[in-house]
């Protein structure tokens, strides 16, 4: 127990000092994640967006498997594109194993899916209210498409930050991808299971706190676009 | 409002009313030149849907001018049959025909307010703009189109606001001004008073007949046998799918030729 209480101080000491080591960390993880959130959001908006829109043949098994892609276990994600990465994988010769590169996309990869599926429930909902309307006024498909993301926005947003959330939080393919070096790859999902193998506890429960801060702070701003949606859709 | 004036004299001096400034583009000097999309014909136009004919065989023309008000009860296709004039629907058989020599046009000149508008989640204004950008309405021009759009529908102090937190009735008649910001030739109106109190109705009504004062040929459904006596030239009376009759208003509302409309006439419920 005192050992408990001890670590928790030290680790606010470290979290209060901004200590180097830490914060390398954190800036890290998020260099990392907003990279791979921002380019899931490019792919995912027009794609969940086409799918919400088109009918082809084929199209309930397409969002079948993006809802099932949702879940995606990072490990298995990691391990794919470890294979692609790797030396003798198609993609070896770029070299971008164990770098954040490759970090950034493995997360891209976990968080597309979750995005295209929002987006595409998000502006499926909204096209069956102003498809009449956009038609009537003289809009086409892809001008559609664009006010339907405009008008969605709050709710898209929701959908970005529980992309990542997703990033943030995931240790498996970052540490399978990125290899978790030191002052290259190294992010706060895995120190803190090395650290905590290492039984440096300080170091890994500092971790902890700013990623459940981080977190909370997500998730108060998920709650409160959905405030905002709620007052002004009405 | 002038009833007996005839559309093409009315077109023609919009421009010298203190109301409406001459917003004289090229094209709408074009249009006022008189090459107009109308009229329009339906032609045995019959609509199903789930095996069940909603729309049995309708064959009408519109023509430029007088108000049409499409008339029935709940449930006799009057939105349906607007829907099918303004492109939405394909007919299930017969044909949907502008006539006039812009016919070509037809699509980007007219326009539509549905009985529940959708509004855009920007502001009064930006509503207005967005209907012109997508009819092409060069940018420098916009601002003065909003602003009659938005004066006409008694809107111009709410142009900040957002849309959506507007009253039910204020919202008809930003969903008016929007239709009518692009100058179509001709507006249909599918019940754009049910869901409002008497006075925003009323409100609404008069937009209705400045948009009617502008030139613009207005085909309304409605199953308000008042509005329909305060707005109507001319009544087209649908029933079961049908359509009964179409006659001119005061003909049709003094001596109702069908027996079904003169039940109407008398307050009998029909279905």
């Amino acid at each position: 127990m005192d050992d408990l209480s001890g670590a928790l101080q030290t680790a606010l000491v470290l979290i209060g000092r901004m200590d180097p080591g830490l914060t390398e960390i954190v800036w890290l993880s998020l260099q990392v994640s907003v990279t791979a959130v921002l380019l899931a959001s490019v792919i995912g908006f027009p794609l969940g967006a086409g799918l919400a829109l088109s009918r082809f043949p084929g199209h309930k098994l397409v969002i079948v498997l993006l809802n099932a892609l949702m879940g995606l276990p990072p490990v298995v994600v990691g391990l794919t594109v470890y294979l692609m990465l790797s030396r003798s994988g198609p993609m070896g010769e770029l070299g971008l194993l164990f770098t954040p590169t490759a970090m950034i996309i493995a997360q891209c990869i976990l968080v597309t899916p979750i995005i295209s599926a929002l987006t595409r429930q998000t502006i499926e909902d909204l096209w069956s209210e102003y498809e009449e309307q956009l038609r009537s006024l003289g809009a086409g498909r892809g001008r559609a498409v664009l006010t339907l993301l405009w008008e969605g926005r709050y709710s898209l947003f929701t959908a970005v930050l529980a992309g990542f959330g997703r990033a943030i939080a995931e240790v498996g393919a970052v540490l399978i991808v990125g290899g978790n070096i030191t002052h290259v790859t190294r992010v706060m999902t895995t120190s803190i299971a090395l650290e905590t193998a290492k039984g440096n506890l300080e170091l890994a429960l500092a971790l902890g706190i700013v990623l459940i801060s981080l977190a909370l702070i997500i998730n108060a701003a998920v709650y409160l676009t959905k405030d905002l949606v709620f007052r002004y859709s009405n | 409002m002038q009833p007996s004036i005839s559309p093409k004299i009315l077109f023609s001096a919009i421009p010298t009313d203190a109301f409406w400034p001459a917003a004289g583009t090229a094209r709408d000097v074009a249009e006022a030149g008189g090459a107009s999309i109308l009229p329009l014909r339906l032609e045995g136009v019959t609509y199903t849907r789930g095996g069940q004919s909603l729309l049995h065989e309708v064959t009408f023309t519109v023509t430029a001018g007088a108000s049409t008000i499409v008339l029935g009860p709940n449930g006799a296709g009057k939105s349906l049959l607007l829907k099918l004039c303004h492109g939405l629907l394909r007919p299930a058989a017969g044909r949907v025909v502008w006539l006039g020599p812009a016919a070509a046009q037809a699509a980007e000149r007219q326009a539509m307010v549905f009985q529940r508008p959708v509004l855009l989640r920007r502001s009064v204004a930006a509503n207005v703009a967005y209907a012109l950008r997508l009819r092409g309405v060069c940018r420098n021009e916009r601002p003065d189109r909003i602003r009659q759009a938005l004066e006409m529908a008694g809107l111009l102090p709410l142009a900040g606001r957002y849309a959506r937190v507007l009253s039910g009735g204020e919202q008809q008649r930003l969903a008016l001004a929007r239709a009518w910001a692009s100058r179509p030739e001709v507006l249909f109106l599918d019940e754009p008073t049910a869901n409002l109190d008497p006075a925003a109705t009323r409100a609404v009504e008069e937009v209705i007949q400045l948009c009617r004062a502008s030139g613009t040929k207005i085909v309304m459904t409605t199953h308000d046998l008042g509005q329909a006596r305060r707005l109507a030239d001319e009544v087209l009376f649908l029933h079961r799918g049908r359509l009964i009759e179409q006659a001119p208003a005061a003909r049709f509302f003094d001596l109702p030729a069908t027996p079904a409309a003169q039940a109407f006439m008398r307050g009998d419920l029909l279905w």
